[in-house]
């Protein structure tokens, strides 16, 4: 599903420059469900956000479901983004002033999808979740975890091949965090390929793969030694800032 | 899209009703003001004969008293007038293609049927040319022929509303009708022509710019035979120690201005052969001791002629000017806000990125945006500025000032302020949607 051989990305501003990812490899095969996990600033998120295609990289190349996607126009990667991947943000990030069937509305309409097709695709998705009844609602008359249920709504409703969650359940408490992540499984069971960032050793040991970032690149990516690799994370050093 | 974009548009506009009313209001002020002015500047400026603007030209030649200027603000400029000497002079030429003189004298009309009494009648002398070269229109027979210019014969036009008034607005043409005493036959009754402003005498029979018209009309020779002085505009000087006008033989021989000549010169070789012949004339008159002032021969077009006599006031031009940069004012504030506002809901433009949206997809649902806020200030702008017609129209209602008369609906003037107001706002609001449409699908989604 997605190889990365090398990725590197540094942060210019002004005064500094961030190694945000140093000469990262991984790859993560069709159907995987995968938990990275690491300190905070170890470039978790910059790995994610590459991944799906939100930010470009400086160096290395990236090939996703096949593709190399290295150098796409901005169009391009819209429409993969569009197409392929579907996000879940820490912050939910759903558009307040649209209530939850047009929220997961979003990502189809900019497919041009006819509306019986979008209605179908938005019901069924807000049924997985558990929704279906709350679609004239706005995202504030929902509590954290139903927002954070409509945003996997909206992840799924494109039927896309690669889910990126980051943190998904920073900001829920750990029965809730407990029910995003059998949904995550439930999603990963159909055939979707999910790649989880957590802190949560707990909802990482769940995962089928742990992958620890630190500093930039990955440490060791065994599949079957998490626990060694928690302990490695919680000594590594912060990246430099 | 452009359905889902409208929606979008509807509900971002109603989340900030303040601010949408604000911008609202700032676009409408500012079309409403340039709707007015340019509605104003439109009628009161726009050249009634534009598709002869470049054959017909009005003659002036600076016949003035050596010691002061015709005018004393503006001292170039030649009376726009000429003596009959002159005028008779000119029109003797034969290379413009047509030509005619014009001027005012009162005239009493009797004799129609079931009249009881004669009434006056302003009445414009003047040649055939007049009708040919304006492109007056007849509501029954026609312009009298070149013979009876120079007869003169007793021939007569009525105006549209002097027919009305003598004839209830039947053909009368071929009755006989008495002006000033003498029987003359009707050979035409123009269709009703009320061109504004009134180009071809600007001075116009006592009654300003935009006053009163001719009743009829007879050949010009009638005046000199009948020895009708003329009425409206007319201007003297006296050299010292020349003895005062007495007799009509001395206002024909005289300095006084009382005549509007025009003539028609289809190429531009035709208008310096006549350009060279008042030069040539003026020459001879010099040398002979008239014309003492610097030589200062001119053809006016209408537009110039328009604006030589400003019909098209400063003011009005200023005001048109303030209304502009008024409007320019409206829209930097309302791009302001546009920018503030879309940048502020910039990290949702973040979101719908990261799930697909396209730069361009951003940028067209936040024009969007920008048209419909531009098409309710083009529609509120447009019920202002008819209130501000209809309050112009009001204010000046009873005053001779051009503006009360002028200040009609003027559909295309509105149509041309709406466009270009409609068209600006959208261009003003072509910045703040680009700058969102920029928006890095990462930048805001990192934050949490
Ligand atoms: N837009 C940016 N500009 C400059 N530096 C950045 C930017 N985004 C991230 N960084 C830096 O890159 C490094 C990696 O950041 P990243 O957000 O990927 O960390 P993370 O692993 O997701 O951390 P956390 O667990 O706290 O979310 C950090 O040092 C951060 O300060
Ligand atoms: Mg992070």
């Amino acid at each position: 599903m997605l190889r990365m051989q090398d990725i590197s990305k540094i942060y210019r501003t002004d005064l500094i420059e961030t190694h945000a990812l140093r000469a990262l490899s991984l790859e993560v095969r069709d159907g995987e469900f995968v938990a990275v996990s690491g300190p905070s600033g170890s470039g978790k998120t910059t790995f994610l956000n590459i991944a799906g295609l939100l930010e470009t990289f400086d160096s290395g190349t990236y090939e996703l479901d096949g593709r190399d996607v290295s150098r796409l126009s901005d169009d391009a990667r819209s429409r993969i983004r569009n197409e392929k991947i579907g996000f879940i943000f820490q912050s939910f990030n759903l558009i307040p002033d649209l209530d939850i069937f047009d929220n997961v509305d979003v990502p189809l309409r900019y497919r041009r999808m006819k509306s019986p097709e979008r209605r179908k695709r938005i019901e069924s998705s807000l049924e997985l979740v558990g929704l279906a009844a709350r679609m004239k609602h706005l995202p504030a008359q929902l509590s954290g975890g139903q927002q954070q249920r409509v945003a996997i709504a909206r992840a799924i409703a494109g039927d896309p091949a690669l889910i990126l969650a980051d943190e998904p359940t920073g900001n829920l408490d750990s029965l809730m965090a407990r029910q995003i992540m059998d949904l995550l499984e439930k999603i990963n069971a159909m055939g979707t390929t999910v790649i989880l960032v957590t802190h949560d050793p707990e909802l990482a040991r769940r995962a089928e793969r742990n992958i620890h970032i630190v500093d930039g690149v990955v440490l060791d990516a065994p599949a079957q030694t998490p626990a060694s690799q928690r302990q490695t994370a919680a000594h590594a050093p912060r990246a430099a800032e | 899209m452009l359905g889902y974009y409208l929606r979008l548009a509807v509900k971002s506009l109603r989340r900030t009703p303040g601010l949408t009313a604000l911008m609202v209001g700032a676009i409408a002020c500012g079309i409403a003001a340039c709707i007015v002015t340019l509605t104003v500047h439109h009628a009161m400026g726009r050249n009634p004969i534009w598709w002869k603007n470049n054959v017909l030209y009005a003659v002036t030649m600076d016949s003035w008293d050596p010691r002061r200027p015709y005018d004393p603000d503006r001292p170039t400029v030649a009376p726009s007038q000429l003596t009959y000497l002159d005028a008779t002079y000119l029109y003797g030429s034969d290379i413009p293609q047509r030509k005619t003189l014009l001027a005012f004298v009162q005239g009493a009309l009797a004799g129609a049927p079931g009249q009881s009494a004669p009434v006056w009648a302003m009445t414009r002398i003047t040649t055939a040319g007049f009708f040919h070269m304006f492109d007056v229109p007849f509501e029954y027979g026609g312009p009298w022929s070149a013979a009876a210019d120079q007869g003169p014969q007793p021939v007569i036009v009525l105006s549209h509303r002097e027919n009305q008034r003598l004839y209830d607005g039947r053909n009368s043409v071929g009755r006989t009708i008495l002006w000033n005493h003498l029987r003359f036959r009707i050979v035409g009754v123009l269709a009703h022509w009320d061109p504004r402003p009134r180009f071809y005498d600007l001075t116009g029979g006592g009654s300003g710019d935009f006053g009163g018209s001719a009743r009829a009309f007879v050949p010009f020779r009638w005046g000199s035979m009948l020895h009708l002085f003329p009425i409206g505009s007319m201007s003297c000087w006296v050299a010292p120690g020349a003895p005062p006008l007495q007799t009509y033989r001395d206002l024909l021989a005289s300095n006084c201005v009382w005549i509007t000549m025009w003539v028609e010169l289809p190429t531009a070789a035709r208008r310096e052969r006549f350009l060279d012949f008042v030069n040539a004339y003026w020459a001879q008159q010099h040398a002979a001791g008239r014309f003492q002032r610097p030589r200062n021969n001119h053809l006016w077009k209408v537009s110039q002629w328009l604006r030589l006599h400003r019909i098209v006031s400063n003011s009005s031009r200023l005001l048109l000017r303030i209304a502009f940069a008024f409007l320019a004012v409206c829209l930097i504030n309302t791009v302001g806000i546009l920018l503030a506002k879309f940048l502020r809901a910039a990290p949702l433009a973040g979101v719908r990125r990261a799930l697909g949206a396209r730069r361009g997809e951003i940028f067209a649902q936040h024009l969007v945006e920008v048209a419909v806020l531009a098409l309710s200030g083009a529609i509120l702008g447009l019920l202002l500025g008819i209130a501000g017609l209809a309050g112009v129209r009001a204010l000046y209602a009873h005053s001779y000032s051009a503006y009360g008369k002028v200040a009609h609906f003027d559909l295309i003037g509105i149509a041309w302020a709406l466009a270009l107001a409609g068209v600006s706002t959208l261009l003003a609001g072509l910045y703040p949607a680009w700058r969102v449409g920029r928006t890095s699908p990462a930048r805001y989604l990192k934050s949490q």
